[in-house]
């Protein structure tokens, strides 16, 4: 991990909601700061209060901000480098981009003015997923940063995510939005096209459809940079300094969806750094002896406890219900510990890029937390 | 307050992970085995709901996975395509040509349309009244109020048009608490209960569903009480337990102590859970599964669960 992550520039991590992907990514990152040294930036997509504090924060948004060196010093630890943090604000970042891209301030203007704008900016082409990458790309571009750890928005399909700069692209330069815009700009519908027409009208009516128009024709000035932008992020994407993890538990749902996305990077030839499994049960739990002992406890708990309780000077019937308890405790556990390790062996990786991490008790509060985490998945 | 099955559309959401699909399907086998003709929807087409019913993939049509259960999984195109045939006996269909593509572009390039036609199917199979019951395993919590507000939206941005028109009854449908209820799925874990409370929040001040109840899954069992655990740590720290076994019970030892810290961690979780919503909101606890897989036999078993709570 440390070689990986001494090596690269950008890391993404990546997988399904509710994995600890935004945990992951601010402990490797810490992580990172501490061993590797450099200049750390982790930027989230969650607005997770508890990891601001967790990283000495009152709070962090779209400018980068320093986590303080005495957040590291009260945790005993002296960093070879420095880690900042920043959250992506989807709003903000689309007006920046609209005002990077508009050919003058007046047409930028009319455009974050749009009825529309604030609908379109929140959702269209899964504006989510390609803002987080314009977001890292302009941030990289910058050259500030040595290494830059990027958790990313919970997709539904993990392809959005590597598909979005391509797609952005492809939606400002597709027939469609030339079809919509077409009739108002000259007053001829290409015969071919009408049946398009009375569709959309029929469902959307002539107003709205002309209000869509409006803001596309707006929208179109900036063609030309959007899609030289999203060739550019794509490229960055691709880049030999841009590495992927995947994260995700041993639970059935996530665990698809991660193998779904690992196999899409190799298909798209991206590069996968590691795979991150949390939350992941202990091993003692898989131990076929202790299974028996635990199988004991449950059927003999009278005369185990006979035995037992005047030695150790308990009520015998207590020791009895404490013995049965612990016995089915550890039989069902054991189950779902089982259900892990099948999981686990059907992961088609090869395991020197898997990291397990193992259930962590308690929630993180600090960087300490973090780094402990972040200790887990580094060896 | 109104009987959580005696809705007729009730939308499940919660944070990804937390047992959504599960608590949807059982909700729904639960009004079937209780004599209701219920369709279980799943908006996202690329889930897993067919898995707790083991029947073979979902489908845009309806199909029947347990006696009076029906599971269909939302496809907008689909919808669409419904909708322009069956409300607005648009007869070109046939020269439209890749209905697909004009869709795709429509959904991309217009605010709130998929949105719509994803919303307005469910409330459509409520409004012709085929179902005693419709469940939804909705989006997660981070797009269930952009979806469910889509109609309102939908009414300001679009003057004329005919799904203008629409909008009317599905925003009457969705306003009902009598007909329509949300369902919070959460689990008694840091993140999922901030997200249940602030999307508590977020229904009552920005939509006009009525928030119906909060599942709790994943609810571990208390192992022992306060005797009991005084007898636990006695013999965690003591040799007794391995001589009398003549053999190692650390591990056991160490799983129990693995439960125990786990539900003492959660039951804090829990109080804040308790404490931020509003008294009356009925909080439902399902207890932590411990089973191989998900299928008919897990689901039985939420369904049975969740059927307790609601007193049934």
């Amino acid at each position: 991990m440390e070689q990986l992550f001494a090596a690269k520039e950008i890391v993404i991590s990546c997988g399904s909601g509710g994995v600890g992907k935004t945990t992951t990514a601010a402990a490797l990152a810490a992580m990172a700061a501490t061993r590797v040294g450099g200049r750390v930036l982790v930027l989230t997509v969650d607005p997770a209060r508890r990891l601001a504090n967790a990283l000495g924060l009152e709070g962090f948004g779209n400018v980068e901000k320093p986590v303080p060196a005495s957040a590291f010093a009260e945790v005993g630890v002296a960093p070879r480098g420095e880690l900042w943090a920043a959250m992506l604000d989807t709003k903000q970042s689309w007006d920046n981009l609209v005002q990077r891209h508009a050919p003058d301030a007046l047409t930028a203007q009319r455009i974050l003015d749009n009825p529309l704008y604030q609908n379109v900016s929140g959702r269209f082409v899964q504006s989510h997923d390609y803002i987080a990458m314009e977001r890292l790309f302009e941030i990289h571009t910058g050259g500030q940063y040595d290494l830059i750890v990027v958790d990313t928005p919970p997709t539904r399909n993990a392809l959005d995510l590597l598909e979005a700069p391509q797609r952005m692209a492809e939606f400002f330069s597709s027939r469609f939005l030339r079809l919509l815009i077409a009739p108002y700009r000259s007053k001829l519908i290409n015969m071919a096209s009408r049946p398009f027409y009375q569709v959309a009208d029929r469902i959307l009516g002539s107003q709205f459809l002309q209000d869509i128009a409006e803001f596309f024709i707006l929208f179109q000035t900036m063609y030309a940079g959007f899609v030289q932008r999203a060739e550019a992020v794509d490229r960055l994407l691709h880049d030999k300094r841009t590495t992927f993890i995947v994260v995700s538990t041993l639970e059935a749902a996530p665990l698809h969806e991660a193998e779904f996305f690992v196999d899409a990077l190799s298909d798209k030839r991206f590069h996968l750094g590691a795979v991150v499994l949390n939350k992941v049960l202990p091993a003692y739990l898989l131990e076929a002896g202790a299974a028996v002992v635990a199988e004991r406890l449950v059927k003999d708990a009278a005369p185990i406890a006979a035995e037992v309780a005047p030695r150790a000077g308990c009520a015998e019937d207590l020791v009895e219900r404490v013995l049965t308890e612990m016995g089915e405790n550890f039989l069902r556990f054991q189950l779902v510990a089982q259900r892990e390790a099948e999981q686990r062996s059907e992961l088609a990786v090869s395991p020197e890029v898997v990291a397990t991490v193992p259930y962590f008790e308690s929630d993180i509060y600090d960087l300490g937390g973090l780094l402990k985490l972040g200790e887990q998945i580094w060896s | 307050m109104t009987d959580l099955l005696d809705r007729k559309l009730l939308f499940v959401t919660g944070k990804g992970g937390v047992g959504k699909s599960t608590v949807a399907a059982a909700l729904a086998l639960l009004a079937a085995e209780r004599g209701k003709r219920t369709l279980v929807c799943e908006f996202d087409a690329k889930g897993n709901l067919a898995d707790f019913f083991e029947s073979g993939p979902t489908r845009f049509q309806p199909r029947e996975v347990a006696a009076g259960l029906f599971a269909m999984s939302m496809d907008p195109e689909e919808s669409l395509k419904e909708y322009l045939t069956l409300q607005l006996r648009l007869p070109l269909m046939a020269r439209i040509g890749p209905l697909a593509r004009i869709f795709e572009f429509v959904a991309t390039a217009a605010p709130g349309v998929r949105e719509i036609l994803t919303v307005g199917k469910v409330v459509w199979e409520v409004r012709e009244a085929r179902w005693d019951l419709v469940v939804v395993d909705a989006s997660a919590t981070g797009h269930i109020v952009g979806q469910l507000t889509a109609p309102q939206a939908i009414n300001e941005l679009v003057q004329v048009g005919a799904i203008r028109q629409q909008t009317d009854w599905l925003v009457d449908i969705l306003s009902d608490p009598v007909r329509t209820g949300l369902v919070i799925v959460a689990t008694p874990e840091e993140m999922p209960v901030n997200e249940t409370i602030e999307l508590a929040e977020r229904l009552e001040n920005e939509t006009v569903v009525d928030l119906a109840a909060v599942v709790v899954n994943r609810v571990l069992p208390e192992l022992f009480g306060r005797a009991e655990e005084e007898v636990f740590d006695r013999l965690a720290g003591g040799a007794e337990l391995n001589d009398a076994l003549a053999a190692d019970a650390a591990p056991i030892v160490e799983g129990a102590r693995l439960a125990v810290t786990l539900r003492r961690s959660r039951a804090e979780h829990l109080d804040h859970l308790r404490d931020s919503l509003p008294s009356d909101l009925p909080l439902l606890y399902l207890p932590y599964l411990f089973v191989r897989s998900h299928g008919m036999r897990s689901t039985r078993q939420a369904a049975a669960a969740l059927g307790a709570e609601l007193g049934y």
